[in-house]
């Protein structure tokens, strides 16, 4: 620091709009990954299970590759959810230092998930070879319970700054006692786990499935595309109906409980009942502009009936309204939309199969899941704009300003700027490195033969 | 001893650790940075990239594992630390990245130019790494955070003690490396790996022996609290240390004797089962030393251990998480270095 600093206020400003930039880039980067992480395992598993007790030998070659896969895609969540531990000093160190006895609690038992998801994860990807099969297979279990288990933990520490209990401050605002069940169950943790965890089996099951249906619509039909198509398409599937179901009761919770959120998310100014619905539009002070209105609903939505109030912005104190309306309101509407879109492409597919046993014939069947894996993403991407954008002002809801949290450290935008071009290069070889893969299974190549850039086979002592 | 107390020792217990195997991954890498052309380093690197595939994920969790409980435990450490030595540890945090992910896309990106970018970048991170790692642990130790936390960015830390205590994570790490590297190239029956990472563990020995000597000489001069105490309560494991890698040394040098042995004939010194224990040992001793000399501070001398502790309930979610660490994961853990050691788990099929 510069002993004379002349706007120490100005620099604050500023470092916390990139604080906030760079934490948003890098979690938005590493939850794709988590995702992954935590609902791969699961679809592996249930291909690895078909393939040994079938003797279904496309089945087994899917589990094969897509565990293949997994190894790159661990790596960079890996080093990418590391970044994010030490941004949670490097960047919100008076957070830490204030509540990291309240909080750590969740992160202090995702460690273990994480150590033994590490373990069995390696154990199951090099084990293809020498391990039996069935003891391969239950070399992986853990994987699929550790991926959950760590999903519930770190939400659980997210929910905990949205509903905060379990702590005892003293008057100078110090943690003096904790409540360590308080933190981990508070009201948020039961909405937003499951929320999150039918996230991950989604944005997993439609991601994989979107590279086979763009196989398919390439022309390669064959058995082993029409599976790795119908196998984490299954799965994902049957969790967007359940995802609906719980992602509206969270909407209900938030109404209740943070209901700043809430009015930002829908654009509700004033307080009362038989509020308005408006899907799409621009806020503004006046009300929404552009929007699709249905009256009564958002209101019935609420409490199931027309007569219900909702709280509006004019209630919320100015400084303690959350930023950026529009985008809130559309990052929701847009979630809501693909969750739907989606909810209609499980029907599709489950109306034809029980019907015909088939999946869909049509391109555009295949074309819809095609871009389902991104509008998956997209969609994970707008719930956490609402969940913490929403929160604004605040980091913990009520009791810490996300302003007094920052750093005062120097070079905050040099360093997002940096973690732009690193992880954009980090993403771009990722997939680069996946579709030199997918390319060699599919010509049938050789893998690399895993010596580092050594002269081919030299003579062996 | 007080459950502050004891949290403080979980978090050594994490650092040792950490030491032993992530600081032995990197390592690898420093052998990997240094072993020359494609034609000279090939069958090195390939030895290196087969004791790590496994097992280096798991090792990099025990950092996870220091921060949490380093936060969750003690939190005005933590900040007091993040917001003076941030300089070192965000390129740290980037040397991780770079690390991981230059080792996870070299085994599976096409074309030569490509893989060796990719050797390159892991290779190069995994020195830079742990050198601001021992920047980050001897800036604490030199006492340059004070418990306030925002320390001088740069005066923090750019002293002789926090670089030459980098230089020393350095240089541990390759000396850890080489000598779990020369029980993996007996394994594969490849004597002349053998013989080169046993050459290389003794220069690393040797390095890593100056560089403490002189950090001794320094912590003199720039911490003296914690000088005083390394000499005083901290002697035997001081002693242990130094025991161990003498021991070490020995059976390094009987060991490189052995490179006349004709081809094909199994020379077997004595004791060379003792070999990881021993280098464990030196730097365990080391660790721990640390940590009876900095006691009962965390950050000499300005914070000590009971002043930045969490409430009791906090602390024993701490110590039930361990308890549960020691049951689940170190069993596993095992098991993992046994497939690996056992040449169970493999990274082509």
């Amino acid at each position: 620091m510069l002993p004379l600093d002349p706007l120490p206020l100005a620099a604050s400003a500023s470092n916390l709009l990139a604080a906030r930039e760079q934490m948003a880039f890098t979690l938005g980067f590493h939850i794709v990954l988590s995702c992954i992480g935590v609902a791969l395992p699961a679809t592996i598993l249930l291909a690895n299970y078909l393939g040994l007790k079938r003797g279904d030998s496309d089945a087994m070659e899917l589990a094969r590759r897509w565990s293949k896969a997994m190894a790159v895609t661990f790596a960079v969540g890996a080093v990418t959810g590391t970044v994010l531990s030490f941004e949670f000093g490097l960047l919100w160190p008076e957070f830490t230092g204030r509540f990291g006895s309240v909080f750590g609690i969740a992160f202090a038992i995702e460690g273990i998930f994480f150590f033994l998801e590490a373990i069995f994860l390696a154990i199951y990807i090099y084990g293809w070879k020498r391990l039996s099969g069935w003891a391969h297979f239950w070399s992986g279990v853990p994987m699929a319970i550790t991926g959950i288990g760590g999903a519930f933990s770190v939400v659980a520490a997210n929910a905990w700054m949205n509903q905060p209990q379990g702590f005892t401050l003293n008057a100078a605002g110090k943690v003096v006692d904790t409540d360590p069940l308080q933190v981990l169950f508070n009201p948020a943790t039961g909405y937003e786990v499951p929320h999150m965890i039918l996230a991950a089996y989604m944005v997993t099951g439609f991601l994989v499935a979107s590279i086979y249906a763009v196989g398919m619509l390439k022309g390669r039909r064959d058995r082993l595309h029409r599976l790795g198509l119908l196998i984490p398409l299954t799965i994902a599937c049957i969790a967007t109906p359940i995802q609906l179901f719980v992602g509206d009761t969270a909407a209900r919770e938030v109404a209740d409980h943070q209901p700043a959120k809430f009015a930002g998310m829908e654009c509700i100014q004033e307080t009362g009942t038989h509020q308005t619905e408006y899907v799409g539009g621009i806020c503004t002070e006046d009300g929404v502009k552009w929007a699709i209105p249905i009256p009564n609903l958002d209101s019935f939505l609420v409490g199931f009936s027309a007569d219900t109030e909702v709280v509006g912005l004019e209630d919320i104190p100015v400084d303690e309204r959350p930023p950026a309306n529009t985008l809130l309101h559309l990052a929701f509407d847009a979630m809501v939309g693909i969750g739907t879109a989606l909810l209609l492409l499980g029907m599709w597919l489950g109306w034809v199969w029980w019907k015909r046993r088939d999946i869909p014939q049509t391109p555009w069947f295949l074309r819809a899941v095609a871009v389902s894996g991104a509008g998956a993403i997209l969609a994970l991407w707008c719930g956490w704009i609402v969940t913490e954008v929403g929160r604004q002002p605040w980091i913990v809801q009520g009791y810490m300003r996300t302003e007094e949290a920052v750093t005062q450290a120097d070079g905050i935008w040099f360093s997002f700027a940096f973690m732009l071009v690193l992880y954009a290069a980090l993403g771009t070889i990722a997939v680069k490195v996946l579709r030199g893969m997918s390319r060699r299974w599919r010509e049938g190549a050789a893998e690399p033969d895993g010596t580092p850039y050594a002269p081919p086979e030299e003579a062996a002592p | 001893m007080s459950k502050a107390d004891a949290a403080a020792a979980i978090l050594w217990v994490g650092a040792t650790f950490y030491a032993l195997f992530g600081g032995a991954d990197f390592g690898g890498g420093f052998w990997d940075l240094i072993a020359g052309d494609a034609e000279r380093g090939g069958r090195p690197r390939a030895l290196i990239q087969r004791s790590l595939t496994p097992v280096w994920e798991a090792n990099h969790v025990w950092l996870i594992f220091i921060l949490v409980v380093l936060w969750t435990a003690f939190p005005p450490a933590f900040s007091a630390i993040f917001t003076t030595l941030y300089v070192p540890i965000a390129l740290a945090a980037v040397g991780i990245v770079l690390r991981g992910a230059g080792f996870a896309f070299r085994k599976s990106i096409e074309g030569l130019a490509a893989r060796r970018a990719a050797g390159a970048t892991f290779a190069l991170s995994s020195v830079l790494t742990p050198f601001f790692m021992g920047a980050v642990v001897g800036a604490i130790a030199s006492g340059n955070v004070p418990a306030a936390g925002n320390g001088d960015a740069f005066s923090s830390w750019l002293e002789p003690l926090p670089l030459l205590t980098g230089a020393m994570f350095v240089a541990t790490g390759a000396y850890l490396s080489a000598v779990f590297l020369v029980g993996d190239a007996r394994r594969a029956g490849e004597a002349d790996l053998e013989r080169y990472f046993g050459r290389r563990a003794l220069a690393a020995a040797a390095v890593a022996g100056v560089a403490a000597a002189l950090g001794l000489v320094e912590l003199h001069a720039e911490a003296r609290y914690v000088f005083d105490r390394l000499v005083d309560q901290g002697l035997p494991l001081v002693i242990a240390s130094a025991l161990c890698g003498l021991a070490l040394l020995t059976l390094l040098l009987r060991g490189s004797m052995g490179r006349n042995v004709a081809p094909g004939a199994t020379y077997r010194p004595t004791g060379r089962g003792l070999m990881r224990p021993l280098a464990a040992g030196a730097v365990v001793s080391v660790i721990w030393g640390w940590g009876v000399a900095q006691f009962p501070y965390l950050l000499p001398t300005s914070l000590r251990i009971d002043q930045a502790a969490a409430p009791d309930p906090t602390l024993t979610i701490v110590f039930v998480v361990f308890a549960v660490a020691a049951v689940l994961v170190l069993p596993s853990l095992a098991l993992l270095y046994s497939l690996s050691q056992r040449d169970l788990l493999e990274a082509e099929h």
